[in-house]
């Protein structure tokens, strides 16, 4: 465990080790954070993860002196557990061309026909490793690795919500529209952020994602 | 009751103290870009100090009342007038029903304006904020526009009491002015700092370009390399981090700013700059001076206590 600090007002906590796997790491992470999020420390205002790593943001004037080794402490005990169990949420795409903007640059980097790599992309079981870039984007770790294509070399200034894409060894979906330099293959009818909702996002760290393959018509239903 | 937006400036926003907690789903903190200030002029006029106000950028915003409130301001070089009485910063100032206010920045630069009651548009995530990258909060998810009737909320008895107190249109008492140091803001080292990429940052003054926004200030100068060209592994950022991508151009993230990144943490502005860093526009200058985090924390607890102080002192006069 590395603990740094993030700016005056955070500490930011690398639990990669030599032994874990990535998915191993990951569950560890989810539960160092869920940790420290219950034990509600005098002065902690959030607490959030990604890939490797746990950061703990506070209000320095509400924190007690032996903060740091309370963390670690935490962490300590937090193990593997995870609360729950981690959900499965099939996410249906319509892979049509008038959605897949970079279906053909994507095939000519891996030699791949359009079909292959819809069938690659939703086949494979992918884990959500972190949400963020925008609300509610998730960072989608599992992706086959004949699909790796870097991103494109100069962003979309508009990539429209719903917008499922991938770059380099990461798969995600845009829930709103934004600028953006990933390569879409297809669209998804799905909300992944509504801010009436408790919680606001469709995925949560932790949960297995699939991609279905749906036709147009389906996609208008969904829609509505 | 309402305020009438007669000329929306340009990027005005509904802000208060941001959104707490909702790292972990990707929305940002957000929120006023100086938070401090807003908390002041909020106090001032007895609102609760994240009560939402309007953050002002630029362009000529025009309001009109029509229910009588106070208001104050803080922020930058900013001219602002109640009618034909111009208003000092961090003062009190009435307004009359269908009495006009006007803010226009004297330079370029962001100021907040509380009014008591405060903007009481819905809160949405725990917070009545702007997100103007996400679409959401504040009014309509959108800056102001010319036309636009912002509600307003029920003021406190503290307000009322403080209003009582104004002999004229304007208080005789303010609050305290922090004042930055000018175009330098101060640092502490990042997680990727190293000392000759860090000499790099310290040696030279940038000049914020063309496509800053809240979310982040990005710098132009002599081209800072990375010491290190291997990608890292996206993690947590937050508002002050100065992120180093590969084009070598430095950019030091706002309270808009995205949860997480995988460029270079090389340093972080200290809490207590980041209003300074929020006065910044393009094409301004500014240089960096790299402190230890210890004395950022302890500014940070000084500037809260004389906060607190403050808050203090107007609750044993109006309390």
């Amino acid at each position: 465990m590395k603990i740094d600090s993030l700016g005056d007002s955070a500490l930011i906590i690398n639990l990669a080790d030599k032994i874990s796997d990535s998915s191993g790491l990951l569950a560890r992470v989810l539960s160092a954070a869920e940790t420290i999020e219950r034990a509600k420390l005098p002065g902690v205002i959030d607490v959030t993860s990604s890939y490797e790593s746990v950061a703990v943001f506070f209000q320095i004037t509400q924190l007690g002196p032996d903060f740091e080794d309370r963390i670690r402490a935490l962490i300590a005990s937090a193990g593997v557990r995870v609360s729950g169990k981690r959900r499965r949420v099939e996410i249906p795409v319509c892979y049509d061309e008038e959605f897949a903007l970079d279906l053909k640059r994507v095939a000519n980097h891996t030699s791949l026909t359009p079909d292959a790599i819809v069938a690659l992309h939703s086949s494979a079981e992918y884990t959500v490793a972190c949400i963020g870039f925008m609300p509610g984007f998730p960072f989608l770790a599992g992706l086959p690795q004949p699909l790796c294509v870097p991103r494109l070399e100069s962003p979309r200034t508009k990539v429209s919500a719903g917008s499922v894409a991938i770059a380099n060894a990461q798969a995600g979906v845009y829930p709103l529209e934004s600028p953006g330099g990933w390569n879409v293959l297809g669209r998804t009818p799905l909300q992944l952020f509504r801010v009436n909702e408790s919680p606001p996002t469709l995925l949560q760290p932790g949960d297995y994602v699939h991609f279905r393959r749906i036709t147009r018509a389906e996609f208008d239903v969904f829609k509505q | 009751m309402t305020v009438s937006v007669i000329s929306a400036g340009f990027q005005t926003t509904v802000q208060d103290c941001g959104r707490a907690g909702l790292r972990k789903f990707g929305v940002t903190p957000g929120g006023a870009l100086d938070p401090i200030s807003l908390r002041l002029a909020n106090l001032l006029i007895g609102n609760l100090e994240c009560t939402a106000g309007l953050e002002c950028v630029s362009g000529r915003l025009r309001l009109r009342f029509h229910d009588e409130r106070i208001l104050a301001w803080s922020g930058g070089e900013f001219e602002v007038r109640v009618g034909d009485n111009l208003v000092p910063i961090l003062h009190c100032a009435r307004v009359s029903t269908d009495a006009e206010i006007e803010i226009l920045p004297q330079r370029h630069g962001r100021a907040w304006l509380a009014i008591s009651g405060g903007i009481n548009v819905p809160e949405i995530l725990g917070s009545r904020a702007t997100d103007l990258r996400a679409h959401f909060g504040g009014w309509e998810g959108r800056a102001l526009r010319d036309g636009d009737e912002l509600p307003l909320g029920v003021e406190s008895e503290l307000c009322a009491r403080v209003r009582d107190e104004i002999a004229d249109q304007v208080s005789d008492w303010s609050a305290p002015r922090f004042v930055g140091r000018g175009k330098l803001l101060r640092i502490i080292r990042g997680k990727n700092w190293d000392d000759s990429t860090g000499r790099k940052l310290l040696a030279q003054t940038f000049r914020v370009a063309m496509n800053s926004d809240r979310m982040g200030l990005r710098l132009d100068g002599e081209e800072i390399a990375p010491a290190s060209r291997r990608e890292l592994v996206s993690e947590a950022v937050t508002p002050g981090t100065i992120q180093l991508p590969p084009s070598g151009a430095p950019v030091i993230l706002l309270q808009g700013c995205q949860t997480i990144g995988g460029y270079p943490k090389i340093a972080h502005v200290i809490t207590v700059d980041l209003g300074y860093a929020a006065q910044l526009q393009p094409l301004h200058e500014v240089g960096f001076e790299l402190i230890e985090l210890e004395e950022a924390r302890q500014l940070l607890r000084e500037r809260e206590r004389e906060i607190a102080l403050f808050r203090a002192g107007l609750e044993a006069r109006f309390g």
